[in-house]
């Protein structure tokens, strides 16, 4: 079987025969398959996790991984399986400490910090206690698209369908919720078991998305694109269509051009996404919405007006 | 125990990081900024990773990014900051996902120098360089125990003599406004303080696990009293109380990273003083009107201040 670095990779600045070029390898087929579902999860969970401005959530499920990691490596099981398990504590435990009664910000963003902290610490404990190689660790860690089996095609394509379908089911309500909590409460909208739901679902996303980006990269798909998104459409499906496309392009690109460099496809994606954000809040600058809280405050406005709400019947 | 140097080492700057990552902790948690905070710590290794790759002293790099960073942080919390552009109360959504994609790009560009790193000195050297750097408690020398005492010591110093001015303008923006108080400078200025504490706890216990530290004291302390002076003094001394025991216990069980024990000891004074808040009938629960600054604003925080 050949090598798939077998020939330099040169770029011709011929596009349709770089492309061509690129579309050889299977390995990359794969990546690009494997990055655009991913693009697809973390662009739809993101625009929601930005939307209920949980950023930081996002982050301590994303760090999640080193406890996840190391304590599946100390008993002997895949890396992605602890990875989920942590996953899917670190949001129950998130939910749980900041779900129960309205405190104030800080101490919501305080109890997160808790729970992150705390997985940490357990995740030290683990590397210090297992003597052995890490090699998936330091994949979670920085991410890679080289060699993405079949398989795990097939499993991350599983997992994308999983979430989408949560999200047709869950999408409505967790929008109302998110966008007019009293309202939703008037209507009798669950809102405290939708806000765990939807933390799970982006345990999933985050666990999926680090495979290609790296634990420490996650936002450049998770966070950048619907921020980016929602900094200049008002209107829900609007926005999340423009996530969608953000999240595409940027692994697309990303994963293009770092097969012709040597430099990691996170570095690419990340500085990516960021130009689109950064784009994205001067465009809105310029159209007048220089405050980034307005578009939020449109959006409610809108659900108060019924739209929202209209749409949930 | 106190007869061994690293102990010795560790003890001098743990006290002192302690203190600082306690009292700032109080600020921090009081203003929902633990994700600046923990930004912060993130963006150290890029900075370190930086300064390895350019030849300069990883410190310098370090200390520079986390307070450039900082500044970067302060000034997009003015511009969102929640309640028409009052800045000083920070967390605002819109803020929260600054934060999210100003770190991710400035780890992006980490994982860049570690590649020009590992490319230029022939592979591994550049992950070698930040693991030793961020390497344990234990491992301190005489000389970075002290420079880390001397950072974090200034920075406690700071903090508490802005301690007045940044109480009223994260409880009552709008009245400290009024009254001339400069709140823009304030808020950055306290997040660039909050990138030094950031920079010389990270060369002591670690990026990661600053954290622990910041948040799990502080918030403990909000939950047990909601007088600011008390609260501070209370945080710091939770957090200087769970690094001593954090490195006794380190010391007594080899097996036992140094960093996990002091975090989980800081975590868990948070836990126990949810638990102890919780048992307590609703009336009788502290600290209301200064974890919401919505309702501060009322002026009953203000007066409380101005005394």
């Amino acid at each position: 079987m050949a090598t798939p670095m077998q020939a330099e990779p040169t770029l011709s600045f011929n596009l349709a025969r770089d492309v061509g070029e690129v579309l050889e390898y299977h390995f990359m087929v794969n990546a690009l398959i494997a990055g655009s579902l991913v693009a697809v999860m973390a662009g739809l969970l993101g625009w929601f996790m930005v939307l209920r401005s949980e950023t930081f959530a996002g982050h301590t499920l994303a760090m999640m991984a080193l406890p996840g990691a190391t304590g599946a490596a100390l008993i002997g099981v895949p890396a992605s399986w602890g990875y989920f398990a942590f996953c899917g504590a670190g949001a129950l435990a998130i939910g749980r400490s900041t779900g129960g009664q309205r405190r104030g910000l800080g101490e919501q963003s305080a109890s997160i910090g808790a729970v992150q902290a705390f997985a940490l610490a357990l995740g030290f404990l683990f590397l210090s206690l297992y003597h052995g190689v890490l090699g998936d660790l330091e994949n979670l860690l920085f991410g890679t698209f080289l060699g993405i089996s079949n398989g795990q095609v097939l499993t991350l394509a599983a997992v994308a369908a999983g979430a989408l379908l949560a999200l047709l089911v869950l999408g409505r309500r967790l929008l109302l919720v998110s966008v007019d909590p009293d309202l939703a409460a008037a209507r009798g909208v669950p809102a405290r078991a939708l806000s765990i739901a939807f933390l799970l679902l982006l345990g999933l996303a985050v666990a999926a998305t680090c495979q290609i980006t790296g634990v420490l990269l996650v936002f450049a798909l998770l966070v950048a694109p619907p921020a980016a998104a929602q900094a200049v459409a008002v209107r829900p499906a609007v926005s999340l269509a423009l996530t969608l496309a953000i999240g595409l392009l940027t692994v697309w690109v990303g994963l293009g051009v770092s097969y012709f460099s040597v430099y990691p496809a996170g570095f690419f994606i990340t500085m990516i996404s960021f130009a689109i954000y950064v784009l994205a809040r001067l465009l809105a600058r310029a159209r007048g919405k220089s405050r980034p809280g307005t578009e939020l405050e449109l959006e409610r406005s809108e659900a108060g007006s019924g739209r929202v709400g209209g749409v949930i019947d | 125990m106190l007869g061994q140097a690293f102990m010795r080492n560790a003890l001098l700057a743990g006290t002192f990081v302690a203190l600082a990552c306690g009292v700032s902790g109080w600020f921090v948690v009081l203003r929902g900024q633990v994700f600046a905070g923990d930004a912060l710590s993130h963006v150290a290794f890029p900075g370190a990773l930086a300064a390895a790759a350019a030849g300069i002293d990883e410190r310098i790099g370090l200390l520079a990014t986390t307070v450039l960073v900082g500044i970067a942080i302060g000034l997009l919390g003015l511009r969102s900051g929640s309640g028409g552009g009052v800045p000083g109360v920070g967390g605002s959504p819109a803020q929260d996902t600054a934060i999210g994609t100003v770190f991710t790009f400035v780890l992006g560009l980490g994982v860049f120098f570690l590649t020009l790193f590992s490319l230029s000195t022939g592979g591994g050297a550049g992950v070698q360089a930040a693991r030793t750097l961020f390497g344990s408690i234990f491992g301190l020398g005489a000389g970075e125990a002290r420079l880390a005492a001397l950072v974090a010591i200034l920075a406690t110093g700071a903090t508490l003599a802005l301690a007045r001015p940044l109480l009223f303008i994260s409880l009552a923006p709008e009245v400290a406004i009024a009254k001339g108080v400069p709140a823009r400078l304030l808020s950055v200025g306290f997040v660039a303080l909050l990138g030094v504490v950031a920079a010389g706890a990270t060369v002591a216990i670690g990026a990661l696990l600053l954290l622990g530290l910041l948040t799990g004291p502080a918030a403990a302390a909000h939950r047990l009293t909601g007088s600011p002076f008390p609260g501070i003094a209370l945080a710091a001394a939770l957090a200087v109380g769970s690094m001593w025991g954090g490195l006794l216990i380190a010391y007594l069980v080899p097996s036992l990273p140094p960093g996990s024990a002091i975090v989980m000891l800081a975590v868990g004074c948070y836990a126990a003083a949810a638990a102890a808040d919780a048992r307590r009938p609703r009336r009788a629960r502290s600290g209301e009107a200064p974890r919401d600054p919505a309702a501060a604003n009322a002026g009953a925080g203000a007066t409380r201040i101005d005394r």
